[in-house]
């Protein structure tokens, strides 16, 4: 049996539009030292460095390069991971595996992204495979929206229902210190009057672009206790992914497979039976309202063609029987590298109890997605228990 | 270079815009299918010989069974939209650099006798005229301008009244 791994100390930086008083390497250095910081740690600590990022949003191929501003030295083992979307969730299980292993003792994870910096829209059409898919691609709205209409098309969800998830998200965004995109007063009729981007999809159904970076020490546990007075423990790490081609996966956001498979084994890992019972809460990586519901139905969290329901209910605001995204989410935050890292960030806070003015009360079990890439997923559990 | 001393009261920028050429190739699947593409004006797909599912685009390996894929198969030119939208914002197209001009349609299309689905544009630019599930098909270049490329297909256009 290997030996299990925790989260002992997280740091972010305020997420904004523009970033413009620092440089790559500086806005990571200030997550990383926000991350020693919680727990007055040094980086002498650091046995090893995994990062990740979308390396052609900044045009800078070799992220690795930053370490040494980062860190303040170099001389350590650094890994570079490209997920895409899903990078930052990748970053947070490669740590844990480096720590289950005996490799490393402490490893950070750090997931950034200085989106201002490049053409995100007209960069993120090189995930798709030049001779099949560029010449007749969107960019990321317009991909997105034609899935999300494959997925209204089944489920019968309103474009009200998909408004309550991006209220939902702004406001709880005012909650957190670090969002992005903070609307105390947003209404339903203001996401359903704000401009048509590519239907179903309205501005403000979709997440913001931004820049910031966040970073999280991951201990063996014999370290972990020593180091952080209630760690977050990592129970269960699970990775998918789908097919080669973009309409390979022939519902989309109505079947998404890889999410489905990841979500299943973490939750068999942990004996979760019943998801909406059995998590205390849930950062998932939502980059639009629909896909929100569409991750509550692949997630388990209600049956198929019940996402809409479930936002109706309540069942997911914070307060509710279930908070999805208490941070404000991708939709209120979203440099993409840093992204999935921060999902994994802020249910690691929660289950520290450490979440400030957004934690859910007694959260001990939660559920961390990322979701990106052609339909990658990675799973993780995280709990105040010692599994 | 500032002096020793010097502060940066104002944050400085370096705008860069890089041209970066590239050369595919096509490879042995896809030079078939893009050949057949130019001239013939027919798509086909490869068949898993196990499961019987039609992949499009064809490849040699089905990544969901590990199948190996010889059996080419004519699907379309007609199909049938799986997902929809009508692109009303403003994008660069990689391809070009240019924007493209919107608002323009946008769709998954399930070739018929296909499983699987490929991106393409729609003849249309108001949403109340497409829906999933509408039958559509390839509008084609004159033969002379095809290059053997899924851009010798201009966009699909409905083939209801």
């Amino acid at each position: 049996m290997a030996r299990r791994s925790a989260i002992v100390a997280t740091g972010q930086t305020d997420f904004v539009a523009r970033r413009l008083d620092v440089s790559i390497a500086e806005m990571i250095r200030e997550a990383v030292d926000r991350c020693l910081a919680q727990r007055d740690l040094d980086g002498s600590r650091v046995d090893a460095v995994v990062i990740g990022n979308m390396e052609l949003f900044e045009g800078l191929h070799m992220p690795e390069q930053l370490m040494v501003a980062a860190l303040g030295g170099g001389g350590r083992p650094v890994y570079k991971l490209n997920t895409g979307g899903t990078v930052g969730a990748s970053v947070a299980v490669m740590c844990d595996h480096l720590v289950r292993s005996g490799l490393h003792d402490v490893v950070l994870g750090i997931g950034y992204e200085k989106q201002s910096e490049g053409d995100s829209q007209g960069n993120i059409t090189t995930v798709g495979d030049p001779i099949w898919e560029r010449s007749v691609m969107a960019g990321a709205i317009g991909n997105f929206a034609v899935m999300a209409s494959t997925y209204v098309n089944e489920s019968g969800v309103t474009a009200e229902q998909a408004a309550k998830v991006a209220v939902k998200a702004r406001r709880n965004a005012c909650l957190n210190p670090h969002a992005h995109l903070k609307k105390p007063n947003i209404t339903v009729e203001e996401v359903l009057s704000s401009r048509m981007l590519a239907a179903p999809v309205r501005l403000l159904d979709m997440c913001p672009t931004s820049d910031g970076a966040a970073a999280a020490l991951f201990a063996a546990e014999d370290l972990a206790p020593r180091l952080a007075p209630r760690p977050a423990w990592v129970a269960a790490t699970a990775t998918a992914h789908d097919q080669q081609f973009m309409g390979d996966s022939p519902r989309r956001l109505a079947d998404m497979r890889s999410l489905q498979a990841a979500t299943r084994t973490v939750y068999r890992a942990v004996g979760i039976s019943d998801p909406r019972r059995d998590l205390d809460v849930a950062e998932i990586y939502e980059p639009a309202t629909y896909a929100e519901l569409a991750m509550y139905e692949n997630c388990g969290f209600c049956e198929r063609g019940k996402g809409g329901t479930l936002i109706d209910e309540g069942v997911t605001e914070l307060g509710g029987e279930l908070p999805v995204n208490p941070s404000g989410g991708v939709l209120s935050t979203n440099a993409v590298g840093a992204t999935a890292l921060v999902r994994v960030i802020e249910a690691a806070l929660q289950v520290m109890g450490e979440a400030g003015e957004h934690q859910v009360p007694g959260a001990r079990t939660a559920l961390a997605t990322g979701y990106g890439g052609n339909a990658w997923t990675e799973a993780l559990i995280l709990t105040s228990e010692r599994p | 270079m500032s002096g020793v001393g010097a502060s940066a009261d104002e944050p400085l920028r370096l705008p860069l815009t890089v041209r970066l050429p590239y050369d595919y190739a096509v490879g042995r699947y896809g030079s078939r299918f893009m050949t057949a593409l130019r001239d013939e004006g027919k798509f086909y797909g490869t068949r898993d010989p196990v499961s019987g599912a039609v992949l499009v685009p064809p490849r040699p390996i089905n990544g969901m069974t590990g199948e190996h894929l010889d059996e080419w198969v004519e699907v379309g030119p007609a199909g049938t939209v799986t997902g929809c939208t009508i692109v009303e914002t403003p994008f660069v197209d990689p391809m070009t650099g240019r924007q493209r001009p919107i608002p323009y349609g946008f769709a998954f299309i399930r070739l018929d006798g296909a499983d699987t689905n490929i991106y393409h544009f729609l003849e249309a630019s108001r949403h109340e005229d497409i829906r999933v599930g509408m039958r559509v098909e390839a509008v084609f270049k004159p033969r002379a301008e095809r290059v053997g490329s899924l851009a010798d297909v201009i966009c699909f256009r409905t083939l209801e009244p």
